[in-house]
């Protein structure tokens, strides 16, 4: 690690120097210190700002943005209502690690691109105008959907994609007071910039997140990985699915590992919406969802695997 | 008495002793040290003034280091110097090599290569120092990085008998298939780590090693000072599996640098330096051509690999190990080949050779087995060999048909379906399969020094390590079982070059080799005992510290001190030794995702006496999650262009986790071998994995219907070959 | 880069960390303190060696900055017990061979003596079936929540069943 200053804070405030960094949890951050893909000059401890909190917020529930992963599967309410988004979260990494990880660090967890993690090889999200090591080469972990020809990286985590599906907002201060983002916008795609995962500006910080009133249906989350536990995704799906007299009739799905963020789309549920489910109609959903799918090589398998996947989790979900 | 093994002992003396401690299930005696965090590692001992290095590795595949850019590195807070000496390694030692393997880090053979070693005050000043240190290379373009775009040249020469093309051409049933395996690495859990520490010319390295007496030659070859100036001390070792067989490029480093700015210096491979630096298993492709008659008698054997190293490597895994003496077969031809990469340097991981042979092998015999029409447990009965084919040689034992039986009988292996697909649970595809293990055995040369104190206590002493393989518990209990006495009143002193020579541990050899010297040890005090009591050997009965009913502590005017040994002799020729075992398994596969379940596992094993049924029993255990992630998750991936490992941690290399491993039974087979020692013992710590992955192929394709001939078999294998979902 | 302090309560002690503000909990408490029960396996939070409790919650040591943790209160394994007087869990770790070389089982055990606590909290994990319901406490429950420490030498089944062995004796008593 780089040398850098230390700084506890009482409040969860933007930072306003460059080369200020907040650290809270510190399990994704302090990785890529030790890796030197990250390199602040200051580091401003906010694990004891407090926003640690779930609280009751507009028929739905508001958690704050230092709620731990761990705290927020356990929550009664979470678990009740919201089934989706615990189990996301306890798809994800290790108990040790849901102690230390909160609400608004996980959605800034960068992504596992090996390129982007060793400093010896060349990556536009971590040196921008250098190339993309991973296009040509070991690229099984990356997208296939939204790429770019400067970076096929994608977001790693599993929370985000259940509170995509979820519809919630993510809330946001900067200097000029808070704005709101639906997690669905929150991430971005590379496009020419892949040096920007999300549309959180340098001044700007995490304070909570937001879920909507529940919604009615059957809610699941899917992660196909190497191996049973502690690994990352290799597809994931998130799905909120209603039915009524034998039809879908409302779905939310998004999905994991496919993408630079959770991906969700409107066509892939048009489809579905309104109608009787059925492997045909699980496999016209699959193709929307996948029409402009691209596989780099190693990671050509995902198109099928999505595929499959999806079929697995709207069975599942449509089961009398 | 010559400590040549030449003939089969076949008193066995263990079932005439009276103490009733050998194989049983003891807990091992340094168990309560380890449960307490108070076993002391490599790296964990306090040396006043300790210094501490980083190594910095290659940022290029292959070539050659033309400058380092010292200075700015010098500048930085707390760094005290930069080495990068000539003597320092660039490869690590492979097993037994008893001398320097190849030094001067200024040549760079793979990506991650040791080229520098930077040293600090403390650990983040020498970390940070070291990611600073910039070095300009002479880059090698055309290097070789691919297995798969290289030349193979013949390793030996083929073991061929018969005429195998004939044997294809004339069978009633064959099968050719090709196979692959991924690279591993061992991943044991602790880095490897060294502390050096010199007293004038005298210097004292604290390290993570396997095999001691050919680890001080290493090191003190390497660091250019005699032998016995070199002690080294390796109490406890967090695992070792092959990769701290030799000295690996910490130890020489820190050495170095310790000599040169006098004070105590502590190297620690990062995670990823391990598995970038530190001997891998070669991937390797296979072929399997197999042909039997109408009754499903072998007549053919064909098993060619071919595997890679680095240029001017004598090691090349010896994939065919155990199929020259598995099974039937009069037509038969074995082979290996090694293709030239710069790659990390290949060597021993746990099992070599039957760890990735054994897995492939049994995958054919599942299907050769499927081919013919007879149960794949009958069909490896009826092909068990008389004798060594093509030498003739008699097997010292093979407890492999019991193993089967006995298996199936626990597992239940009447309820699977000989067709795939046949069994669905929801989403899951569910299946059977079986699987044959088998490990050369082989005996070691070995000293131990066995003292039975004034006092009646025992001290058994020797350099043999403990990986955790039961050094200590086993070592204890053949003493306490010569010498009659019981085992809280047995010490074991282990880990230390000051001490007699064992066999070290490594090719499942250890308790063999080192337990039959501890044990002729003991035969040397018993002689003493008999005669001071004036009765013959034979009469003597030790039991809780009585000889014939007197207190040995009245017998005993001073120590009695005994040093025993045992070398390989004769009955390493005469007969073919190997363990056995069998493999049962039950997987469960995604019908959807591929994603595969082990959900049970029964491992029955024949390998001599057993000397502890806990700590034997875990070996096994050990070795069949080996064989789990074997089958499934574990896979070295380099990016061919430049020969960097992109797998190199433990959060892109699988090793299974505990959801991975599901409740597995072990049965061990009680068996004496006589002329695998005089223990009648044999080795188990590799028997484990040789195979077991086979068994989880056979399981997968049972249950889904798919023959992977790829292993990891991952999702995305799996995925795309899958039945229909729906289609039931 | 100024030195800064903070009072960690280690075991029961309190305990100054004053240095560099880039050692990690992890290797404060190995090469400062000398408690080198805590293990380095990978120093990513990838394996699980160096989990110690934290406040009662099981955190990977090497994915923390010791400056962080200022009067929080820390039980590594020599917390947990010493030869002379093992905790239930160690002996029973011990009886079970819940481990071959060692290296990983402090961070077993303390994972496991903050898994049972979660687990008695009534916590669900990735396989319980409806995550709204107090999970049951199946050996599959027990292996997901372990999951997060790795064992090499492959002492799963063993660990599980010292486990649940604690677990047995805790409820008859």
């Amino acid at each position: 690690m780089r040398p850098f200053d230390y700084r506890r804070v009482a409040d969860l405030q933007p930072v306003d120097q460059p080369g200020d960094r907040l650290i809270a949890g510190g399990t994704n951050l302090l990785d890529l210190m030790k890796l030197e893909v990250e390199a602040p000059r200051r580091l401003l401890d906010i694990s004891r700002a407090g926003h640690d909190r779930i609280t009751a917020h507009e028929g739905g529930l508001r958690i704050g943005a230092l709620v731990t992963n761990a705290d927020c599967a356990a929550d009664p309410r979470i678990r009740a209502d919201y089934p989706l988004l615990a189990k996301a979260i306890l798809a994800g990494a290790s108990p040790q690690l849901r102690n230390k990880a909160t609400t608004g660090g996980n959605l800034c967890q960068r992504t596992r691109c090996q390129y982007f993690m060793a400093t010896d090889t060349r990556c536009n999200k971590r040196q921008p105008g250098s190339g993309c090591d991973a296009l040509q080469g070991v690229n099984r972990n990356h997208a296939i959907l939204g790429t770019s020809e400067t970076c096929i990286a994608t977001y790693p985590g599993d929370m985000a994609v259940a509170l995509t599906a979820l519809d919630a907002t993510v809330e946001v201060l900067g200097q000029d007071g808070t704005r709101l983002i639906p997690v669905a916008e929150f991430h971005r795609l590379p496009g020419d910039d892949p040096a920007r995962d999300n549309v959180l500006r340098d001044d700007e910080v995490i304070t909570a997140v937001t879920l909507p009133e529940p919604a009615a249906g059957r809610q699941s989350y899917r992660k196909i990985r190497d191996r049973s536990s502690y690994a990352f995704a290799l597809v994931s799906v998130a799905a909120v699915i209603e039915l009524r007299e034998g039809r879908i009739a409302r779905v939310a799905l998004a999905f994991g590992g496919l993408a630079h963020k959770p991906w969700r789309d409107p066509q892939t549920e048009a489809i579905l919406t309104g109608r009787p489910p059925s492997p045909a109609l699980f496999d016209q959903a699959a193709d929307a969802l996948l029409a402009k799918a691209k596989g780099r090589g190693g990671n050509d398998f995902k198109i099928a695997l999505a595929r499959r996947a999806l079929a697995a989790v709207l069975t599942e979900a449509t089961e009398e | 008495m010559s400590d040549s093994y030449d003939t089969p002992d076949q008193r066995n003396l263990l079932d005439q002793t009276a103490q009733g401690v050998i194989g049983q299930p003891l807990a091992r005696p340094e168990g309560a040290l380890k449960v307490c965090g108070q076993a002391t590692y490599a790296a964990e001992h306090d040396l006043r003034g300790c210094a501490e290095g980083v190594l910095v590795g290659a940022t290029i595949g292959c070539g050659r280091v033309v400058r380092i850019h010292r200075d700015e590195v010098l500048a930085m807070p707390g760094v005290l110097a930069i080495y990068a000496d000539q003597a320092m390694l660039r490869r690590n030692a492979q097993g037994t090599a008893g001398e320097a393997p190849i030094q001067d880090v200024a040549t760079v053979d793979y990506y991650g290569q040791p080229v520098a070693l930077v040293v600090a005050e403390s650990f983040e000043q020498a970390t940070a120092a070291a990611k600073a240190l910039r070095v300009d290379y002479d880059v090698t373009t055309d290097a070789d990085f691919d297995p798969a775009e290289v030349e193979y040249e013949t390793s030996e020469e083929p073991d061929e008998l018969g005429d195998l093309d004939r044997a294809m051409n004339e069978a009633a049933f064959s099968i050719d298939r090709t196979f692959t395996t991924a690279a591993h690495n061992s991943a044991a859990m602790e880095p490897h780590a060294s502390i050096a520490d010199w007293d004038g010319s005298n210097l004292t390295l604290y390290g993570s090693f396997q095999m001691l007496k050919y680890n001080v030659k290493e090191l003190a070859d390497s660091v250019d000072v005699a032998e016995k100036n070199v002690r080294i001390l390796s109490p406890y070792i967090g695992g070792g599996f092959g990769s701290k067989l030799g000295i690996s490029h910490d130890a020489a480093s820190a050495a170095l640098a310790a000599r040169d700015l006098g004070r105590p210096v502590r190297v620690t491979l990062t995670r990823q330096q391990v598995f970038e630096t530190i001997t891998r298993r070669s991937e390797t492709r296979q072929r399997l051509r197999l042909a039997c008659d109408q009754e499903g008698r072998l007549t053919g054997i064909g098993h060619e690999a071919w595997v890679t190293n680095l240029p001017d490597e004598g090691f090349a895994e010896p994939v065919t190990q155990a199929t020259k003496f598995l099974y039937a077969g009069q037509n038969r031809r074995l082979a290996l080949a090694v293709g030239r990469v710069h790659l990390t340097t290949a060597g021993s991981v746990r099992a070599p050779g039957e760890a990735v042979g054994m897995q492939v092998l049994e995958a054919a015999m599942d299907e050769m087995a499927e081919a013919a029409g007879i149960d794949p447990v009958e069909f490896r009965k009826r092909n068990l060999p008389a004798e060594l084919p093509g030498e003739g040689l008699p097997y010292s034992s093979r407890m492999l048909s019991e193993a089967l039986d006995t298996g199936a009988r626990s597992f239940g292996w009447e309820q699977r379906h000989p067709h795939p697909c046949q069994r669905r649970e929801g989403e899951w595809w569910i299946g059977m399969g079986v699987a044959s293990a088998a490990r050369v055995n082989i005996l070691s040369k070995a000293e131990a020094r066995v003292t039975l104190r004034a006092d009646g206590r025992v001290l058994v002493e020797s350099d043999q390590t403990d990986l955790g393989t039961g050094s200590y518990a086993i070592l204890g209990q053949i003493a306490a079982e010569m010498l009659g006495v019981p085992i809280d009143r047995t010490d074991v002193a282990l880990g230390d070059s000051d001490l007699p020579a064992g066999s070290g541990s490594g090719g499942s050899w250890g308790a063999t080799s080192t337990g039959s010297a501890v044990f002729h040890a003991c035969e040397a005090i018993r002689a003493n005992l008999a005669h001071k009591l004036g009765v013959d050997a034979d009469d003597l009965r030790l039991k809780d510290g009585l000889a014939n009913g007197r207190p040995v502590t009245d017998l005993l005017d001073r120590d009695l001190v005994e040093t025993g040994r045992i070398e390989p002799g004769k009955t390493m020729k005469d007969y073919s030794q190997a363990s056995y075992g069998a493999f049962f398994c039950e997987a469960a596969v995604n019908a959807f995702t591929g994603e595969t379940r082990v959900r049970r596992m029964t491992g029955a094993f024949g390998f001599g006496r057993v000397l502890n049924a806990k700590t034997a029993r875990s070996q096994c255990l050990g070795g069949m999650v080996w064989g789990i992630g074997s089958a499934l998750t574990e896979a070295m991936e380099f990016d061919h262009r430049t020969g960097r490992l992109m797998t190199h941690d433990l959060a892109e290399y699988h090793v299974p986790v505990h959801r991975d491993v599901p409740a597995i039974e072990v049965i061990l087979l009680e068996e004496r071998d006589a002329a695998a020692s005089p223990l009648q013992a044999k080795g188990v710590g590799e028997l484990g994995i040789c195979g077991a992955a086979g068994a989880v192929a056979s399981a997968i394709y049972n249950a889904c219907g798919v023959r992977l001939h790829s292993f990891p078999m991952t999702p995305d294998k799996l995925a795309k070959r899958l039945p229909d979902p729906f289609g039931v | 880069m100024a030195t800064q302090s903070a009072t960690l309560d280690v075991n029961g002690e309190a305990r100054e960390f004053q240095g560099d503000p880039r050692q990690t909990l992890l290797d404060f408490l190995r090469l400062d303190l000398k408690l080198t029960g805590t293990k380095k396996g990978c120093d990513h939070g990838q394996c699980g060696a160096c989990t110690v409790i934290v406040n009662g919650r099981r955190i990977n040591s090497c994915l923390s900055l010791a400056i962080m943790h200022d009067g929080d209160q820390i039980t590594t394994i020599e917390g947990i017990g010493t030869p002379e007087n093992l905790a239930a869990i160690q002996r029973a770790f011990v009886s079970h061979d819940g481990f071959q070389c060692g290296y990983c089982t402090p961070g077993q055990i303390c994972s496991a003596t903050a898994m049972l606590k979660e687990l008695a909290a009534g916590w669900p994990s990735a396989v319980t079936e409806a995550v709204a319901d107090t999970p049951a406490p199946s050996d599959k429950e027990l292996r997901e929540r372990m999951s997060g420490n790795l064992c090499r030498c492959g002492a799963y089944s063993n660990i599980i069943a010292a486990i649940r062995e604690v677990m047995q004796s805790e409820k008859g008593t």
